[in-house]
C-alpha cells in the first residue's frame, strides 16, 4: 500500500483491473453502479486512499457521474479521504469498549504512538482515529488495525501490540487475553459433548 | 438451561472446523435436496409453525415476511438479500456465524431463496468484517464447487447464486432499505416505505431481507421440524438465540440459550455473575444501544424475548445485552451512545439529522453538570420531538436510550448537575 500515488492519475493494475471485471459481474446487467463499493475498496487497497483521481477513473469505468461516486466515499466511514498510515489503527470507544476499559486503551496507544486522535506519525507508518462499534462488544475493549481485530486490550496488551509492529513483527490478531475467541474466560459452558452427532429427527 | 442437543450453533466458539467437510460432520448439507423436495409453501409453512422472529431486532414473523412474495414470478426477477451489517453497538453474534459456521448461513441462503422464488442472493456484510467475508466467500466457492449452489442446487433442479457484497463503514446500512440503496451502489439512506421491499426491493425488484441468524436457522428448523423449534421459549416467543454479553458481568460471552431464559439465569450460567456480585449491578441495555436501559429490579427475574423486555419497557432488541455495575458513570455511558447517532444519522430526515446532534448537545451538557434541572424536561421533549417524525427508526433509537436515562436514572444525571453547581457557587 503506497501512500504517495500521483493524485493526478490512477488506473488499477492488471490483475486489479481483471479482479474489478469478476466484481461487476456479480450484479445484473446495467446494474454495474452496484459495483462502486467494492471498487473504491479495490482501489484504496492499491494506493492506500480514495483521490479524486481514483473517484473519476471508477466513475468512467461504472458509467457514473463522478458526484455519484463521491456521494459514496463521503457517506461512508472506511473510505480514507486522505491517505493514512501503513497501520490504520482504529481504537473503539463505544459503549462496550468504553465500559471495559477503552480510554485506557485509547491513552496508550496515543502515549506509544506519540500523536493524537486523527494523526500519522512523523514516520508514516501508523494513523491512529476513534472509531464507532466494530461489532466485538463480548471481547472489549478492541481495536482494528488494517484488516484484523486485537481483542480483550489492556493498556499493556495495546502498547506490546503497536511496539510489535513498530517492530516489523505480525502480531497475532483476536483476543489478546488468550481465551477462545467470544467464549466465556476460562472455556465454554455450553458445547462441552461430542458435536457429530446428525440432526435429531423430531 | 439449553440442551447441547437443541443447540444449532455448534461451531460458536470456532474450535472446530467451519469448511465444508466440518460443517458436514455437523450435519450441515445433509441431504438439502429432501429438504427443498417438500417445495415452496411447505417450507414456508414450516418456518411458520416454528414461530421464528426475525432475529435482526425488531421481531417480525420470518415465514409471514416470505408469504409476502409474489407467488410466482414474474418480468422481475426475486431477490435474497441477507443483512450481515452487524453495526448495533453491543451485537456480535452474525460475526459468528460467518467466520465459524459459514455454511449455515449458505445453506440457509438457498432454502430461504427457494422458498421466496430467488434465483440470486447478496450477503451485505459490514466492512470491517474483512476475515468474516473471507470465510464467507471460501465457504460460498466450496458450496459452488461441491454442486451445493449453482447451477441446480444439490440436485434440485433450482438455480441459485449467491454473492458477498462488503459495506463500508454506515451504521444506517443495517436498516433494511438504506441497505438496498447501498446495494445498489449508492448513499445509504432509507427509503420511505410503502412500498415494502417484498413488492419493490433491489433494482426494483420483489425482495426479501432477513438477518444472517434468521437465515441460519432455517435448515436446522426444516430438518427437526417447526414444532421443534416452537417446542423452546415461550409462546409467540420461540426457539434458540445467540446473546452477546458484554460490559460488566465476570466472563462476557456469547452464547446461543433457550428464548425466554431469565436475565439472572443467563448471567449466572455463563457469564459468572455481576461483576462484584449482584447487588453491585446498575442497570442494563438488554438489547443492544437502541433499546432503553432497565434497573436491577425490573431486569433481574425477567424472560429474555421480545414480549417479556417489551412488558418490561425496553425490548430484546438483537440480544446484545450490555450490562453496568454500581461503578458505572450512567450519564457519560448514555452521552456515548447519543454522539454515535448523531455520528450514524444519514442526513436525510431534518428531526434526526439535527435532533441527533441536539441530544447529543444537551447530553454533553448532563454528563458535565452543566446544566439546570429544568433542562432533563427539555431535553425529554427534544426526544419525543425525534420520535416518531423520521422515515427509519434511527431517529427512535437515538431517542429510547435518552428516555430510559431519564425515566430510570433520572437522579444520577440531577446528581451532576447540583454537584457542578455547588462547586461553582
Amino acid at each position: 500500500m503506497s501512500t504517495e500515488h500521483d493524485m493526478t492519475s490512477f488506473a488499477f493494475t492488471p490483475e486489479n483491473l481483471e479482479t474489478a471485471k469478476k466484481i461487476i459481474a456479480k450484479y445484473p446487467a446495467g446494474r454495474q453502479q452496484s459495483a462502486v463499493m467494492p471498487l473504491l475498496d479495490l482501489a484504496q487497497r492499491q494506493v492506500g486512499w480514495t483521490s479524486l483521481a481514483v473517484i473519476e477513473y471508477i466513475a468512467e469505468m461504472l458509467e457514473m457521474a463522478p458526484i455519484r461516486v463521491q456521494e459514496v466515499v463521503t457517506f461512508y466511514t472506511m473510505y480514507n479521504q486522505q491517505p493514512v498510515g501503513q497501520y490504520h489503527v482504529q481504537v473503539c470507544t463505544n459503549i462496550c469498549c468504553l465500559l471495559r476499559g477503552s480510554d485506557g486503551v485509547g491513552e496508550t496507544a496515543r502515549e506509544t504512538l506519540g500523536v493524537q486522535w486523527g494523526e500519522t506519525t512523523a514516520d508514516g507508518k501508523f494513523t491512529l482515529v476513534e472509531v464507532e462499534c466494530l461489532g466485538a462488544c463480548v471481547n472489549a475493549p478492541m481495536m482494528q488495525i488494517n484488516d484484523d481485530y486485537y481483542e480483550d486490550l489492556t493498556p499493556e496488551s495495546t502498547k506490546a501490540v503497536l511496539e510489535a509492529l513498530k517492530r516489523g513483527e505480525t502480531p497475532a490478531p483476536g483476543p489478546q487475553g488468550g481465551r477462545q475467541f467470544s467464549a466465556p474466560e476460562g472455556g465454554p459452558t455450553t458445547l462441552l459433548g461430542d458435536l457429530t452427532f446428525g440432526p435429531e429427527k423430531a | 438451561m439449553l440442551r447441547d442437543q437443541d443447540r444449532i450453533f455448534t461451531n460458536l466458539y470456532g474450535i472446530h472446523d467451519w469448511r465444508l467437510k466440518g460443517a458436514q460432520s455437523r450435519g450441515d448439507w445433509d441431504d438439502t435436496k429432501a429438504l427443498l423436495a417438500k417445495g415452496r409453501d411447505a417450507i414456508i409453512e414450516e418456518v411458520k409453525t416454528s414461530g421464528l422472529r426475525g432475529r435482526g431486532g425488531a421481531g417480525f414473523g420470518t415465514g409471514m415476511k416470505w408469504s409476502f412474495m409474489p407467488k410466482t414470478e414474474g418480468a422481475r426477477p426475486h431477490y435474497l438479500v441477507i443483512n450481515a451489517d452487524e453495526g448495533e453497538p453491543g451485537t456480535c453474534k452474525d460475526r459468528e456465524i460467518m467466520r465459524f459456521d459459514p455454511h449455515k448461513l449458505v445453506e440457509g441462503a438457498l432454502l430461504a431463496a427457494f422458498a421466496i422464488g430467488a434465483h440470486a442472493s447478496y450477503i451485505y456484510i459490514r466492512g470491517e468484517f474483512v476475515r468474516e467475508a473471507e470465510h464467507l466467500q471460501v465457504a460460498i466457492d466450496e458450496a459452488y464447487a461441491a454442486g451445493l449452489i449453482g447451477k441446480n442446487a444439490c440436485g434440485s433442479g433450482w438455480d441459485f447464486d449467491l454473492y458477498v457484497h462488503r459495506g463500508a463503514g454506515a451504521y444506517i446500512c443495517g436498516e433494511e432499505s438504506a441497505l438496498i440503496e447501498s446495494l445498489e451502489g449508492k448513499k445509504g439512506q432509507p427509503r420511505l416505505k410503502p412500498p415494502f421491499p417484498a413488492g419493490v426491493g433491489l433494482y426494483g425488484c420483489p425482495t426479501t431481507v432477513n438477518n444472517v441468524e434468521s437465515i441460519a436457522v432455517v435448515p436446522a428448523i426444516l430438518r427437526r421440524s417447526g414444532a421443534w423449534f416452537a417446542g423452546l421459549g415461550r409462546a409467540k416467543n420461540s426457539g434458540t438465540k445467540l446473546f452477546c454479553i458484554s460490559g460488566h458481568v465476570n466472563k462476557p460471552c456469547n452464547v446461543e440459550e433457550e428464548m425466554g431464559i431469565s436475565f439472572r439465569e443467563l448471567i449466572d450460567k455463563h457469564c459468572g455473575g455481576i461483576r462484584g456480585g449482584w447487588d453491585n449491578l446498575m442497570g442494563v441495555i438488554p438489547g443492544g444501544s437502541s433499546t432503553p436501559v432497565l434497573t436491577r429490579e425490573v431486569i433481574e427475574n425477567c424472560p429474555m424475548d421480545f414480549d417479556g423486555l417489551r412488558e418490561a419497557g425496553s425490548g430484546l432488541g438483537t440480544a446484545a445485552v450490555i450490562v453496568m455495575d454500581k461503578s458505572t458513570d450512567i450519564v457519560r455511558a448514555i452521552t456515548r451512545l447519543s454522539r454515535f447517532y448523531k455520528h450514524e444519522s444519514c442526513g436525510q430526515c431534518t428531526p434526526c439529522r439535527e435532533g441527533t446532534g441536539w441530544m447529543w448537545r444537551m447530553m454533553e451538557r448532563m454528563d458535565k453538570g452543566c446544566a439546570t434541572i429544568e433542562e432533563i424536561d427539555l431535553l425529554q421533549q427534544v426526544t419525543k420531538q425525534v420520535e416518531g417524525h423520521t422515515i427509519c427508526a434511527l431517529g427512535d433509537a437515538a431517542a429510547w436510550p435518552i428516555q430510559g436515562l431519564i425515566r430510570n436514572f433520572r437522579p444520577e444525571i440531577e446528581k451532576k448537575i447540583r454537584a457542578r453547581n455547588s462547586s461553582a457557587a
